[in-house]
């Protein structure tokens, strides 16, 4: 059985292995305790103490609150129950002009505004760029991930969740 | 009517393609097995068996491309090969375009639904030929050659092999041919055609063939490349047969395809997360001041939208539901380029493996809603370049399946997307001098192999280096492509700054080519990839997707002069603002911010740009570690500009050492500023709610997005209900384009 130590992967998650340290964890056969190795990482890192349920994003989790399972940032700001769409909560800046798509790219490169707009979703309590969304105007935001949380424990890790 | 059944035990092949469809429906597993029985018996027969047939369809494969003369299949291996049940289904696939996996099933089941069998027959040593997209195939210019297996009076499989063409004989030369608005555009169709006997092609046939194409020599030696490999797949079952017996053969193909469809669920319980995904993307035709047909003359925007369930068992479901509709251009897809799309895409993401095959097709549900691109039910369309929507839509399916490999912990494996593999400039011409005057030529690289792969969640993108639908991703030699369209010799190719996605890892980059018109007379050229929208559906976590494509080509130009008097000429155009076109040739220089274009003709001397893409980018790119800022600057993959700009690093280049140094301090100051315009400059959810729903309601959106909602809203239920609940209009809203 393949397993790659917890300092390994800690230094994967924060971009400091070599290829030729990471070719063998891309090609090789899947750590089959990867999950939890990554859960028990991820949990001392983040500096607060709710017990991570899923890990949803770099920078979001799913974290157990009050007996509620809500979507929380490292930086602490809490987006609320995870089955609403985290975006709804976020500060969003619309690039849909010309001028504002040519800040990130040279002209004839980016979206046109009349057919597309560049959407950046922040998060208030530290303004990180959480997501992008290109897409034309008016179309409504993408709820992109909703986890199966419970089939997910019992069923694939035959064990209860770790709020059950 | 024949006397004798082809089938198994005095049945037709259509009887055992009910009796199939019918199990697999009743027990949902293939052919109703529910044990591997041949496998436990003895695993290590069972094993080699496998290893045996694969390793002949990889033979074949590796045997026939030294048949073909096209470089597309010769020098990039654009081919691939498949052994099917009687009834069809994938057994085992070489190596190659995998996209194929699925595809020739499709034409088989064809055959058998049309009773071939008794008419036109199929016979031992009868060689057939299809490349319809409307049974089974992605567009004219993929071929098929299908041969029956016999093992004494009873079909036992069929072998398939499939090419590339550079071309087959459509409105234009090429082979993604922009210009196709109907079927009668989109070049030689052979709708599952009876081409031969006896292991021989009818001569006939060639004689048709040859006058159908402009490239009858790529043809007829691909099509001599595809039987051979047909043959050699043949000759491998009845060895096997010989060996093993024929009663072990029945049993393990059956055994072959259900442990495929296991293999499927288990690797998705392995990698994944049961839940639903959801992913945006879209492209982008800007037609309607290009096409030369009135029906083709509109702008369109296509609703690429996918969701993905991952089921409790592992299975995996993929919709989409809320698709707009087809139109008269070439992009619309069969069902045939559906599952090429998604299969070429699922093994490489998630089902890599030896042993691939029509099972990991049973393990997944698919909808393709008629009456949409996706499925349009009408063979009269055009089907010619339907990569033009299954590139960007499958992107989805990417980064479906990476926020499911982000959560359990395999962030080694995210990908967000891909570069298009667009821009594959294409034509032809006339050699007007030399010695082989009076020849044509097609332009037709497949450089186009080689885009950037997006950033996975700790590394960034591939450069230059892959392409979708080939998992063996080769750009080829440059000097390969201009022996073989020598009317365009290349005037230069080099890194094409700023291109690829940012962000924390960004995507792969890309470079750029300047080719120029060269002893040749009747020269058609043109090409497309996304220009007006970003391609697939962006970037991840915070990452922006790569750059879009643009059009620059110069007529009438004075390049024979600054050739003769030894001046100097455009490199590249690495600031379309202050372009090397304008500084250094004289002309009538057209810059266009579509990329795609209708053919134009060019003539001796006129040059043209193009430009490969990027790939999308992952996280927040004000958290790029400055070491990597650094090393994009000297690589020439960001200028500085844009790294104060996008990742809010100050640098300064140093002569004396000739590479950037980045300021710490300076950068720092930066980022914090960079910080505070963040929240400047973005408003709360509700705020935005407000501002995009008026887009939506005060009638104002341009024709291209207007017709996009006008045809999803129409199109499906469910997603005309969730736009509306998103935006609270009421329930009878639509949306009409004037």
């Amino acid at each position: 059985m393949v397993e790659h130590d917890k300092k390994t992967l800690a230094r994967m998650l924060d971009g400091d292995l070599s290829w030729e340290e990471l070719k063998p964890i891309v090609s090789g056969r899947k750590d089959p305790n990867r999950f939890d190795v990554i859960m028990e990482i991820l949990q001392e890192k983040v500096p607060w103490d709710e017990k991570i349920i899923l890990p949803l994003h770099e920078h979001l989790y799913i974290v157990l609150k009050n007996g509620e399972r809500i979507v929380k940032c490292d930086c602490g700001f809490e987006f609320g129950d995870y089955r609403v769409n985290w975006k709804t909560k976020c500060r969003v800046r619309v690039r849909d002009t010309m001028e504002q798509i040519e800040e990130l790219y040279l002209k004839y490169m980016g979206c046109h505004p009349d057919w597309m707009e560049l959407r950046e979703y922040f998060c208030p309590g530290c303004l990180t760029l959480l997501d992008t969304e290109s897409v034309p105007p008016g179309y409504p935001t993408v709820f992109n991930f909703l986890p199966d949380i419970d089939a997910f424990y019992e069923n694939w890790l035959g064990r209860k969740a770790p709020d059950k | 009517m024949k006397e004798k059944a082809l089938g198994w035990n005095g049945k037709t092949l259509k009887e055992m393609l009910l009796e199939s469809e019918k199990l697999i429906e009743e027990k949902k597993q293939y052919y109703g097995i529910d044990k591997l029985s041949l496998k436990e018996q003895d695993p290590f027969r069972y094993e080699r068996a496998y290893a045996s047939l694969r390793g002949a369809l990889v033979s074949a494969r590796e045997t026939a491309l030294h048949v073909a003369a096209s470089p597309i299949v010769k020098e990039i291996g654009e081919l691939c090969f498949a052994l099917y049940t009687p009834e069809g289904d994938s057994i085992v696939v070489s190596t190659g375009i995998l996209v194929h996996v699925h595809t020739m099933s499709e034409a088989v089941k064809f055959m058998i639904r049309e009773e071939y069998e008794d008419d036109p027959g199929i016979n031992p040593g009868d060689i057939f030929l299809n490349n319809d997209p409307d049974c089974g195939n992605v567009h004219t210019t993929d071929v098929q050659t299908l041969i029956p297996i016999f093992w004494q009076d009873e079909l036992i499989g069929w072998a398939g092999g499939v090419t590339h063409q550079i071309d087959t004989g459509g409105i234009t030369p090429g082979h993604d041919l922009v210009s196709a608005v109907q079927r009668f555009d989109d070049g030689v169709y052979y709708t599952c055609r009876k081409i031969g006997s006896n292991d021989k092609i009818w001569k006939d046939h060639f004689i048709s063939a040859r006058r159908s194409v402009r490239t009858p020599m790529y043809w007829e030696l691909d099509e001599k490349c595809r039987l051979a490999g047909d043959l050699m797949i043949r000759d491998a079952v009845l060895d096997f047969i010989e060996r093993e017996g024929i009663d072990y053969y029945k049993r393990f193909i059956r055994e072959a395809i259900e442990e495929g469809r296991r293999i499927v669920l288990e690797r998705v319980k392995e990698r994944l997360i049961p839940g639903r995904y959801r992913a945006a993307s879209f492209m982008d035709g800007a037609f309607k001041d290009e096409a030369w047909q009135p029906i083709a003359q509109a702008d369109i925007m296509n609703n690429l939208p996918l969701e993905i369930l991952v089921k409790e068992d592992g299975q995996l479901s993929l919709s989409f539901d809320g698709a707009n509709g087809p139109s008269d251009h070439p992009f619309n897809c069969g069902k045939g380029a559906m599952e090429g799309g998604q299969w070429v895409l699922l093994t490489q993401i998630l089902i890599y493996g030896d042993k691939v095959n029509d099972g990991a097709y049973f393990a997944v549900e698919k909808e393709y809603p008629l009456g949409t691109w996706a499925n349009p039910g009408d063979p009269y369309l055009s089907y010619q370049a339907p990569w033009g929507n299954l590139i960007p839509a499958y992107t989805g399916m990417m980064k479906c399946i990476s926020y499911g490999l982000f959560s359990r912990g395999y962030r080694e494996e995210v990908v967000p997307g891909y570069g298009f593999t667009g821009d594959a400039i294409q034509g032809g011409g006339i050699y007007d001098s030399g010695p082989i005057e009076g020849e044509r030529w097609a332009l037709s690289t497949f450089e186009i192999s080689g885009q950037g792969l997006g950033a996975s969640a700790v590394r960034d993108g591939l450069d230059w280096g892959y392409a979708m639908w080939n998992p063996e991703a080769d750009l080829g030699d440059v000097e390969t492509w201009e022996l073989f369209q020598g009317g365009v010799p290349y005037l230069a190719r080099r890194v094409k700054p700023n291109i690829c996605g940012h962000g924390k890892y960004r995507g792969g980059s890309n470079y750029e080519g300047i080719a120029v018109v060269a002893f040749s007379k009747k020269v058609e050229f043109f090409g497309a990839r996304e220009g007006n929208a970003f391609h697939g559906c962006g970037g991840m976590h915070g990452g922006y997707p790569q750059a879009t494509g643009y059009r620059l080509y110069a007529k009438n130009t004075n390049l024979e002069e600054i050739f003769k008097n030894q001046k100097d000429y455009p490199l590249g155009d690495p600031e379309p603002t202050d372009g090397e076109f304008e500084k250094f040739i004289e002309g009538d220089i057209v810059r266009k911010f579509a990329s795609l274009i209708y053919p134009i003709t060019l003539k001796n001397y006129d040059i043209f740009h193009f430009s490969l893409s990027g790939g999308p980018g992952y996280g927040d790119p004000l958290e790029r570690k400055l070491e990597s800022i650094k090393k994009d600057l000297d690589d020439g993959i960001y200028t500085s500009d844009k790294v104060y700009s996008i990742y809010g690093v100050v640098a300064n280049y140093n002569e004396d050492k000739d590479e950037w140094i980045v300021d710490e301090e300076a950068t720092k100051k930066r980022r914090e500023e960079m910080i505070n315009e963040r929240k400047e400059k973005s408003m709360s959810f509700e705020e935005f709610w407000e501002y995009e729903r008026k887009k939506i309601t005060d009638g104002k959106l341009y024709d291209a997005p207007l017709r996009m909602y006008t045809e999803s809203l129409q199109l499906s239920k469910n997603w005309a209900k969730e736009f509306r609940e998103f935006w609270k209009l009421p329930e009878d809203f639509q949306m009409e384009v004037k």
